[in-house]
C-alpha cells in the first residue's frame, strides 16, 4: 500500500491531525478510545471531510483541500469493515455478499466470489436471511462483502470488539486467511495489542487526536511490556501435538514444548506471558516445570524497571521478562547461555 | 341495497381521484423533506419542521383560506398563473392541492419515523461498497423505510378522503367538479330529507377507508416478508 496522509479536522471540541505515509501492507492504527482512530477511518473512507490537507492512495489523490478535490466514498475503492457488521437487513447473505461486487468495474474484479465463499465458509448460508446469522457469521459476511468489492485498501474498525473472546479468536484465522490469500492492503484499527500483533506488521499510535509515532508492531508490544500491569506476551504458532503421558508435546522449531492443553487444529496459537519464563544460569537438576530450554541471550531491552531478555532457543525465539537485579546477579548479557524454565500450564491457547 | 344517485357516484369518484392525486403528488415531496430532516444538516431545521407541521395544528379552514390568498388571482402567483392560463380555485386541482397540504405533515411524520430507524452505518457501508447516492437511496434507504412510506401514504389517503375545511374554501362545493364525499354529506345534512342519502355516503366512506387500511396492511406484510 502506498498511502500518504496529511490532514486536519476539527470535530466539535475534538481536534484531529495526522501526517504519515505508509508502505506496509498490514498496518495498524492503535490507541485508546477517543484517540481519533475511528475519525481517521471515516476521513480516509470519505465518510467525513477533512478541513484541510491531502490524502493520496496508490498514486491517486482522493482528497486535496487546496485543489477542492474530494472523491466520493464510492469512487475511492476503500473498503470498510465496521465494528458491528451493519449488514443490509432486507437482503439475504448472497445479495449482501455480492452488493459491492456488482458495483465493481469488471476490470477491477480481481477476486472470485466462489473462492471467497469457500475461504470464509459461507456457502451453506448463502440463501439465509442475515437476521438468522450468529455474531461470527455476520462478521465473516461483512468481511466477505467488503473484500468482494475488490478495494485497493481495507479499513477494519475494531471488527472483533463486539464479539466474545471465543468467537473473536474463531474469526482471526478467517481474517488472516483472507488477507494472505487475496493480498489486500489492510489498515487495522484496534485498541487490543494482541489483535494488533496478530494482524499487522507496523502500527501508527494515536493519542488525543494526534499521531504519536509509527513503529513495528513487535516494538509496540515490547514498549507496552511495563504498561497497565501487562507482561510481554509471546505468541507461539504450534502444529498438531502428540500425546506425552497426560500432557501434549508440540514441536517448536528444533525444540519440543510440553503443554497441558491439547490443540485440535493443524495450526494452534498459544500465548506465553514473558513473566512466566524463569531463567537459570545452569540446568536446574530438579524442577516441577516440564519445559527446560537451553537458550542464548541475543538482546536485552529495558522498559522502566523491567528487562526483556530476547532468547534464541535452537532456531526459535522467546522473550522472557525479569527485573534488573536478576540481570546483575546472574550476569546476563548478550551471548550468555541460560536455561529457560516454563511450566506446562503457562501456555494459554488462543486459537 | 345501496343505490347511489349519479351525483353521489360522481362524489365518490371525485373523492378517490382527489385522494389518489394528492397522495401521489405529495409522496415524493414528503420523502424528500423527511430525508432532508433525518439525514442532512440543513440550517433552520426547527423552523422547517414547524412550517411543515403547521397544517396539523391549524384549523383546515385557515389552511384553505391561506391557500386561497396564495393561489388566488390576487395572490403572489396570480399573474404567473394567468399568463399560463392555470386555474386552481374552484377546480379539481384546488381540491387536490388542499388535501395534499393538509395531509402532508402526517405523510412526512410517518416516513420520518421509518427513516430514523435506519442504521446510518448501513448507508455508509453501501457507499464504501461502490454505491452512489441515488443507488444507495433506491437499493437501501427506500426498501428499509418502505413500510413507513406506505403507512404515510395510507394516512395521507385517508386524510384526503375526509378533507373538508380547506377543500370547501379553496375548491368550493361544486357537484361533479369539486364535490367530494364529505362535501356531499354536508350538503345532504343541510337539506331536508337528505339523511338517508348522507348515511349511504357515510357507508361508502367507511368501506373505502377500511379497504385502503386492509390494502396497506397486506402490502406492509409483503414488504416485511421480503
Amino acid at each position: 500500500m502506498d498511502l500518504q496522509v496529511d490532514i486536519e479536522k476539527d470535530h466539535g471540541k475534538f481536534h484531529f491531525s495526522a501526517a504519515f505515509s505508509l508502505s506496509s501492507r498490514r498496518c495498524g492504527i492503535f490507541g485508546p478510545s477517543g484517540s481519533g482512530k475511528s475519525t481517521l477511518m471515516h476521513l480516509l473512507a470519505g465518510l467525513l471531510k477533512p478541513d484541510q490537507g491531502t490524502i493520496r492512495l496508490a498514486g491517486q489523490t482522493l482528497f486535496d483541500a487546496a485543489a477542492g478535490l474530494d472523491l466520493a466514498p464510492e469512487k475511492r475503492r476503500i473498503g470498510v469493515v465496521f465494528q458491528h457488521s451493519h449488514l443490509f437487513p432486507h437482503m439475504n447473505v448472497q445479495r449482501n455478499l455480492l452488493y459491492g461486487w456488482r458495483r465493481t468495474a469488471p476490470a477491477n474484479r480481481l477476486i472470485s466470489p466462489e473462492a471467497l465463499i469457500d475461504v470464509l465458509n459461507l456457502r451453506h448460508l448463502l440463501h439465509r436471511g442475515v437476521n438468522r446469522l450468529s455474531g461470527g457469521e455476520r462478521q465473516r459476511l461483512a468481511l466477505g462483502r467488503t473484500v468482494l468489492a475488490c478495494p485497493q485498501l481495507i479499513l477494519m474498525d475494531e471488527p472483533l470488539t463486539g464479539l466474545d473472546e471465543e468467537l473473536k479468536y474463531q474469526i482471526i484465522p478467517y481474517l488472516k486467511k483472507v488477507f494472505d490469500e487475496f493480498d489486500i492492503p489492510l489498515l487495522f484499527i484496534s485498541h487490543s495489542l494482541r489483535e494488533m500483533r496478530l494482524m499487522t506488521d507496523e502500527v501508527l499510535v494515536f493519542r488525543d487526536g494526534s499521531l504519536q509515532g509509527s513503529m513495528a508492531t513487535e516494538d509496540l508490544a515490547r514498549n507496552s511490556m511495563a504498561a497497565g500491569g501487562q507482561g510481554y506476551a509471546n505468541l507461539l504458532n504450534l502444529g498438531r501435538p502428540r500425546p506425552a503421558g497426560d500432557l501434549w508435546a508440540y514441536s517448536w522449531g528444533e525444540s519440543e514444548l510440553i503443554l497441558t492443553e491439547q490443540g485440535e487444529n493443524e495450526e494452534n496459537l498459544f500465548e506465553l506471558d514473558a513473566r512466566d519464563i524463569v531463567l537459570f544460569k545452569q540446568h536446574p537438576l530438579a524442577t516441577s516445570a516440564r519445559n527446560l530450554l537451553a537458550c542464548r541471550v541475543i538482546k536485552l531491552f529495558g522498559v522502566n524497571n523491567r528487562v526483556g531478555v530476547e532468547l534464541l532457543c535452537g532456531d526459535s525465539q522467546l522473550v522472557a521478562q525479569i527485573v534488573p537485579e536478576s540481570v546483575r546477579e546472574l550476569g546476563i548479557a548478550q551471548g550468555t547461555e541460560v536455561v529457560a524454565v516454563i511450566k506446562a500450564s503457562s501456555f494459554r491457547k488462543i486459537i | 341495497m345501496l343505490s347511489l344517485s349519479p351525483q353521489d357516484m360522481s362524489a365518490v369518484w371525485l373523492s378517490i381521484k382527489v385522494a389518489c392525486g394528492s397522495t401521489l403528488i405529495a409522496t415524493p415531496f414528503g420523502f424528500a423533506v423527511a430525508y432532508l430532516l433525518v439525514f442532512t444538516k440543513v440550517p433552520a431545521k426547527s423552523l422547517i419542521e414547524g412550517l411543515i407541521n403547521l397544517p396539523l395544528v391549524l384549523p383546515p379552514v385557515v389552511v384553505g383560506y391561506l391557500l386561497l390568498l396564495l393561489l388566488g388571482q390576487a395572490g403572489p402567483f396570480g399573474p404567473f398563473m394567468q399568463d399560463f392560463n392555470i386555474r386552481i380555485i374552484f377546480t379539481l386541482s384546488g381540491a387536490v392541492i388542499a388535501s395534499a397540504v393538509v395531509g402532508f405533515p402526517l405523510l412526512v411524520r410517518a416516513i420520518r419515523i421509518g427513516m430514523e430507524g435506519i442504521d446510518r452505518h448501513c448507508l455508509q457501508a453501501a457507499r464504501t461498497l461502490g454505491s452512489g447516492f441515488w443507488d444507495t437511496l433506491v437499493t437501501i434507504t427506500l426498501p428499509l423505510c418502505g413500510r413507513a412510506v406506505l403507512a404515510g401514504m395510507t394516512l395521507m389517503f385517508a386524510r384526503s378522503l375526509g378533507e373538508f375545511g380547506a377543500t370547501i374554501i379553496l375548491a368550493g362545493n361544486i357537484p361533479g367538479v369539486t364535490q367530494t364525499i364529505p362535501l356531499a354529506i354536508y350538503e345532504y345534512t343541510s337539506t331536508p330529507g337528505g339523511d338517508s342519502m348522507a348515511l349511504k355516503l357515510c357507508l361508502v366512506s367507511i368501506v373505502l377507508s377500511f379497504a385502503i387500511l386492509l390494502l396497506s396492511e397486506t402490502a406492509g406484510r409483503t414488504i416485511r416478508r421480503k
